[in-house]
């Protein structure tokens, strides 16, 4: 856990002093990957290399796990903490594995334990430890080497990562791929990590917390959604960004919001006049054919008109596989370009899970917005 | 005719020549030993470094002669007015000014994310130094001790005003003669002398250019 306790920054002094952090206070649980975002120059970057002491503190406090930094040796404190950095900074001169092994061997390990973490370490960050062990930096992709970068910073076991917008520095491809692999990774660890970003996207894919600054202000920190739904004030709503209702859709999944017990539904072997019966009786659009469990598609009320056979003959197959876990911005996207309101939603397991319309999303969408659903904008989306 | 001279007096241009080599090597090795822990220490200190880089300076621009010379009334009194130990200390003084340059310019180089990586995961300004500035800053301070060297050789020469022996006797003693194939030995053998050293400390260069660096130059030229 780490505890900010009334931080301020000041650098220089006298006229040309220059307050870089102002009072700011607040708190990372345990286990959670809290993102410092803000514009360059907002204080975030400050605030991080003031948590392993890379810069003084003129005021406050910071605690970590119960001890005051400041009473901590220096060196000590970050080597119990990971640092990974935009630049990389994989030293040259040393081999792969040398360069992982930094930290183990500032501790003293043994050889033969260095040589057992660096391997771990590398097939953790998806690269073949036989064949990057003893290459150089140099020899790797940008990708490659922010990995590298990566495993690092997460080589002597530190319970505190301290990443200075770690991803920075590669192309958008890669960069989604080496986020999620961090995310899955991070799932398992569960570290207790300040990152920094000034990428609205990377904040909320990658933040259980987001802590927001301005000119060195601690403006909102709060969880992902809350700060998408209801930015305490214009400045969080403009650097969120007028699309903000379509970021809250990437952060929320079909499950929370899709109907599990659908009414328009029929078995396969019902006729088309009974099904377009059910429509019209219950003035439905959309109804879903089941066989043996599955959706196979769906019919309207054109396809029945005139017609007798089992609406199984008739059913329209989905243009898409919705899964209820996909983000909803996802399904938003299919809906537009499939010109579909309703969608069937399938388990694992590929069985019909339930329908997932237009209209959920919507409603959902309003109920944030109106703040009538404060309960579901708090809960942690990890 | 110098090659006749040089079959002639041959034992003579070996122990001259060996005489040479031995007065460059002596203050070559001595201003290393003085020079880079210098320009090491000069990183650490701003104010310091351009006092230090603007005295070794002078040293550098002083004509060499002037420098031999002014030896000699300060070392007198200990009885080394004239001979090898003023020529090797002026030798030592004139190889500063490339040896601490670039050390220090070296080591300013370093790109800052690698000191701070080195920081931010909790090495000391030693650690720092001895893994990652000193390793990368060799050739660069090799190359200066290369510049050093080969002015020292033509240096040296001089020295032989002084008392000091090597090629410049072949020289000075020469132009006394008016005897041409004399003079004209010396320069050569002077000039072969720097050639070869020059060579020498490139391979030396390469030799100790880290293998991660090398791999990158490879990698980035083709």
């Amino acid at each position: 856990m780490i505890t900010y306790e009334n931080v301020t920054k000041i650098f220089g002094s006298g006229p040309d002093a220059v307050t870089a952090l102002r009072d700011v206070s607040f708190e990372i649980a345990q286990g959670n990957l809290v993102i410092f975002l803000g514009p360059s120059g907002c204080g975030k970057t400050t605030l991080l290399r003031m948590t392993n002491r890379l810069l003084a503190i003129t005021r406050g406090k910071i605690i970590v796990d119960g001890k005051d930094i400041m009473n901590v040796d220096q060196v000590k404190l970050r080597q119990t903490m990971g640092y990974a950095i935009q630049q990389i900074g994989l030293f040259p001169n040393k081999t792969i594995a040398d360069n992982i092994a930094t930290v183990p061997k500032l501790l003293g390990w043994k050889k033969q334990d260095i040589q057992k973490r660096v391997d771990e370490l590398l097939s953790m960050v998806q690269l073949e430890p036989s064949a990057f062990r003893d290459r150089y930096p140099a020899e790797l992709s940008g990708g490659q080497q922010q990995r590298i970068g990566v495993a690092r910073c997460l080589a002597a076991n530190p319970d505190i990562l301290l990443m200075d917008e770690p991803f920075g520095a590669i192309d958008p491809i890669n960069r989604e791929e080496i986020q999620n692999e961090f995310l899955r990774l991070q799932r398992k660890l569960k570290k207790t990590i300040a990152f920094v970003t000034h990428d609205i996207h990377e904040a909320i894919k990658m933040g259980d917390k987001i802590a927001i600054f301005s000119e060195g202000r601690l403006e909102q920190y709060d969880y992902p959604e809350t700060i998408l739904a209801q930015p305490k004030n214009q400045y969080i709503a403009d650097f969120v960004g007028a699309d903000r209702a379509l970021k809250v859709l990437g952060l929320i999944h079909v499950e929370e919001v899709m109907d599990r017990n659908p009414q328009n539904v029929v078995q396969g072997k019902t006729t088309a006049q009974e099904a377009l019966s059910l429509l019209e009786g219950n003035d439905f659009r959309h109804l879903v054919v089941l066989k043996k469990g599955k959706a196979i598609g769906y019919v309207h009320k054109r396809h029945l008109r005139e017609e007798h056979a089992p609406v199984q003959d008739l059913a329209v197959p989905y243009p898409v596989r919705v899964d209820a876990d996909m983000a909803l911005k996802d399904v938003m996207s299919f809906m537009l370009m499939h010109d579909m309101r309703v969608l069937a939603v399938m388990d694992e397991d590929g069985n019909f899970a339930g329908t997932i319309a237009y209209d959920h999303i919507q409603k959902r969408i309003l109920a944030m917005y109106s703040g009538e659903d404060q309960d579901s904008t708090g809960t942690n989306p990890s | 005719m110098v090659w006749d001279y040089i079959v002639n007096n041959t034992a003579k241009c070996i122990e001259l020549t060996l005489e040479h080599i031995f007065i460059v090597g002596m203050a070559c090795s001595l201003a290393i030993v003085i020079g880079v822990p210098i320009g090491v220490a000069i990183t650490r200190n701003k104010s310091l470094a351009s006092k230090v880089l603007n005295t070794a300076n002078i040293f550098m621009t002083t004509p060499s002669i002037a420098l031999f010379g002014i030896m000699i009334p300060i070392l007198a009194p200990f009885g080394y007015g004239l001979g090898k130990v003023p020529a090797i200390i002026a030798l030592i003084l004139y190889s500063q000014l490339p040896i601490i340059r670039n050390t220090y310019v070296a080591i300013k180089n370093v790109p800052p994310e690698l000191v701070d990586a080195g920081r931010g995961l909790g090495m000391t300004s030693w650690q720092r130094l001895k893994e990652i500035e000193i390793p990368l800053a060799v050739p660069v301070i090799i190359a200066g001790l290369r510049t050093a060297a080969v002015m020292s050789i033509g240096i040296a020469a001089i020295a032989a005003y002084i008392g000091a022996g090597g090629l410049g006797v072949l020289i000075q003693q020469g132009i006394g003669r008016s005897y041409e194939p004399m003079i004209l030995t010396g320069a050569v053998l002077v000039s072969v002398l720097a050639i070869f050293v020059d060579g020498f400390m490139a391979g030396l260069e390469s030799l100790v250019t880290p293998k991660g660096l090398k791999v990158g130059r490879r990698l980035r030229h083709g």
